[in-house]
């Protein structure tokens, strides 16, 4: 097995490093920015060791402002640059979203295609870590209801380090969604292997009762809540989305249609969030097929609450095996 | 000095000079101004002699009739917002606090700046205005509900007229420039004041809180503490030039105060809340002072901070200061340092015991006070989050199902 020679075992977060420090090594276009990358390799130590390495023209430690950063990083892309910024928390996007929903999801299709921006940004989201507030927010479906972006998410350290190789090379805008709980979770990272492409969905565990489709953070809830039911006798089939726009139906129908049950988990709030599109979608596609309706387990129409409260808002075992236990009652 | 970006200009379009293809990139450095000595308004030297001088003078007068109790004052005020703030340090170390944010020599910038203002002016702080909040009258164990995790603000703002903490950098400006605004179609003579840092004066929302209490001349304080870091951004990542005279350029005065120096942060911020009051609009203080801590209990300085630095920086203790001036002045004897050491610890136990005795806030708190006029999803939402836990208590066990999750 000459795999196992040049995999590593990596942290989630280690993996998103070595995959930026490959893709500076290869790429002279390629620039990191964000507020304190540099020195601190920031807050989460994502960008560790780059900027001693690459120096401060291509790591570059910006001035505290998220719309400059995404507004100037489209500019570089105009000027032939790929940056990679970082944005320090999810809810301090906001000041950002102007420039990225108004601008960077739009001029390709304004200049008819002339214009291409390949910008990554990267945020860590997501709770579970017991932060203050603005800290620990799902905001993906704000940015999937906006064409013109491109929205992944890695579960694991693998696709971290593949996915983003992959988002740095995509021509479109991508918002790179980095599950900060999982970011200290260890995964095997074969920087050789050929990775598959960045918009399909993967089956992480085979079932044939009832299908959960997860993104980012819940996937390994979600091998765990398989791994409980597995002991009650159910057969349970989890699906790692991976990408939330666009997103891999086919996968989802696939497994619907030999599950007939459908459990959609993710940690923003159900209103109006992914999980309203795939049963939407589903619904439609697999109506003949489904036993039960499409159910959804996230978070609620109530602010993120405060840290001692992030474990009733946020889907656990329990929730997500009550789901389960209401779709097989069908 | 010549500014490089102009004079070193390169051919933009010889061939082959496409950016990114070669390495000559031209480097654009920061002068940096480490000078800041000379720009600043100062009443009282780090050994604690009064100065006077011209440039001084015009702020000296807000301070001439302050009596040795107001100075003891400020100094009681400075010893126990620090105590306290090394109480909240230290329970976030025992768990106690998911983090703090210390403010850790910058007591003189916010006690100055907090006993200057009147009961009836409006405070817009950051998240480590704990000195001010202590000089409006906030409970300061009201502080560590958010740093604990048990609330997202935890006290009314108008009960003090101190604002709910910011973390969202800068935001707050806007917030005061429109109250401000308020208070001036109002006809009140009350004063705003927003609280920010070096960092944050880089965000939009600032830029833009600078040009709408300009246009709208609204009576509107703007306090820059400028503690040279943002986390582990030093202050040049942020601009060019001194901060305060950003002001200039939006058309009102900026001034740069030495923040630790109680009595100058007093009198320069008095000054400007007078000209809010007087109609004649914004001002732009720059407290200029330092963190001696971390940026919050999460950050690590030694990634990015040489501790000589720090070291320098305790030598301008604003509260070593102001002892300095009052034992000179044989405006205290010993029962005063004495007294206030027992008020100290007292203070300290007081916030320990209350930290402790903090209980997490009742589940159903989250589906409450999300709208004022209620929502039919919410309400929903919160029927089934209660049926949910009911089904799981008696599940688990019948016997003392009753009272757990509340109502
Ligand atoms: C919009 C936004 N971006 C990033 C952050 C993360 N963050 C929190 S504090 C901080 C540094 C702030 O520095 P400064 O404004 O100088 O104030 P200081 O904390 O030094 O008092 C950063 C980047 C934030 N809270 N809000």
């Amino acid at each position: 097995m000459a795999e196992t020679v040049t995999s590593k075992n990596l942290a989630l977060a280690k993996a998103i490093n070595e995959s930026l420090r490959r893709a500076l090594e290869t790429d002279p276009k390629v620039l990191i920015m964000g507020e304190d990358v540099g020195k601190l390799g920031g807050v989460f130590r994502v960008t560790d060791g780059l900027q001693k390495d690459f120096g401060e023209s291509r790591v570059i430690d910006t001035p505290l402002a998220e719309s400059g950063i995404v507004g100037t990083a489209i500019g570089l892309a105009l000027r032939g640059y790929r940056p990679v910024v970082e944005i320090q928390f999810d809810g301090f996007v906001f000041p950002a979203y102007d420039q990225i929903v108004t601008q960077l999801a739009k001029m390709h299709a304004r200049s008819l295609g002339k214009v291409k921006l390949p910008v990554v940004v990267r945020i860590p989201y997501g709770g579970g870590i017991g932060a203050v507030e603005h800290h620990s927010e799902s905001p993906e479906a704000l940015f999937a209801h906006v064409s013109g972006l491109k929205i992944v998410s890695p579960s694991n350290a693998s696709d971290a380090y593949w996915m983003m190789q992959q988002a740095i090379q995509s021509d479109d805008p991508v918002i790179f969604f980095e599950p900060k709980r999982r970011y200290w979770d260890k995964g095997e990272v074969n920087p050789e292997a050929i990775p598959g492409p960045l918009h399909k969905a993967r089956v992480v565990r085979e079932g044939t009762d009832l299908t959960l489709v997860a993104y980012g953070p819940m996937v390994k809830l979600c091998q765990e809540v398989a791994a409980a039911a597995a002991e009650e006798g159910k057969n349970l089939e989890v699906l790692d989305l991976r990408s939330v726009s666009p997103m891999d139906f086919d996968a989802i129908q696939a497994s619907v249609e030999k599950t007939r049950r459908l459990v959609v988990v993710h940690e923003a709030p159900v209103f109006f969030g992914s999980g309203a599109e795939i049963a939407a979608r589903i619904t439609e596609r697999c109506f003949y097929h489904l036993e039960a309706p499409v159910l959804r387990v996230g978070g609620y129409h109530a602010p993120y609450p405060p840290a001692r409260l992030e474990e009733e808002y946020l889907p656990g075992l329990d929730r997500v095996l009550d789901a389960v236990d209401r779709a097989l009652a069908y | 000095m010549t500014v490089e970006s102009t004079a070193a200009r390169k051919p933009r379009r010889s061939a082959g000079s496409k950016a990114g293809t070669t390495s000559t990139e031209r480097t654009t450095r920061t002068t940096a101004r480490k000078s800041a000595e000379p720009e600043l308004v100062q009443l009282l030297t780090p050994e604690g002699k009064r100065v006077k001088n011209a440039k001084n003078a015009e702020y000296a007068k807000y301070v001439a009739g302050v009596t040795p109790e107001e100075l003891r004052g400020l100094y009681r005020d400075m010893v126990l917002t620090r105590r306290f703030d090394a109480e909240a340090t230290a329970l976030q170390r025992q768990g106690e606090l998911g983090l703090w944010a210390s403010l850790l020599g910058q007591e003189a910038a916010q006690i100055g700046s907090g006993r200057a203002l009147r009961d009836d002016d409006y405070v817009f702080p950051t998240y480590r205005e704990h000195g001010v909040a202590w000089c409006r009258g906030v409970d300061p164990t009201n502080l560590l509900g958010m740093f604990r995790g048990v609330n997202n603000g935890g006290w009314d703002p108008n009960g003090n007229n101190f604002h709910l903490y910011t973390i969202v950098i800068g935001s707050q400006t806007l917030h005061a420039t429109g109250y401000a605004m308020g208070v001036a179609k109002d006809g009140a003579d009350s004063a705003v004041i927003a609280y920010f840092g070096d960092g944050a004066s880089s965000q939009g929302d600032v830029a833009e809180s600078f040009t709408f209490s300009a246009v709208y001349n609204a009576p509107v304080v703007f306090f820059c503490q400028n503690n040279q870091w943002a986390i582990s951004e030093p202050t040049e990542k942020q601009t060019r030039v001194p901060l305060y005279q950003r002001a200039q350029g939006y058309g009102f005065p900026g001034v740069r105060v030495d923040g630790n120096d109680v009595l100058a942060c007093l009198a320069v911020t008095r000054w400007a809340l007078d000209r809010a009051r007087d109609g004649e609009g914004p001002t732009l203080v720059e407290a200029y002072t330092y963190r001696m801590g971390a940026h919050t209990t999460s950050d690590d300085p030694t990634k990015y901070r040489a501790d000589e630095e720090r070291e320098a920086w305790e030598a301008k203790d604003p509260i070593l200061r102001l002892r300095r001036h009052l034992e000179a002045s044989n405006h205290t004897d010993e029962g005063f340092f004495a007294e206030l050491e027992v008020e100290s610890e007292a203070l300290g136990r007081r916030v320990r015991e209350a930290v402790r005795a903090m209980p997490d806030p009742d589940r159903f708190a989250i589906f409450e006070n999300v709208y004022a006029d209620g929502h039919a999803l919410v309400d929903e939402e919160r029927a089934q989050f209660a049926a949910y836990q009911a089904s799981f208590v008696t599940e688990s066990d019948s016997g003392f199902a009753a009272g757990s999750g509340g109502n």
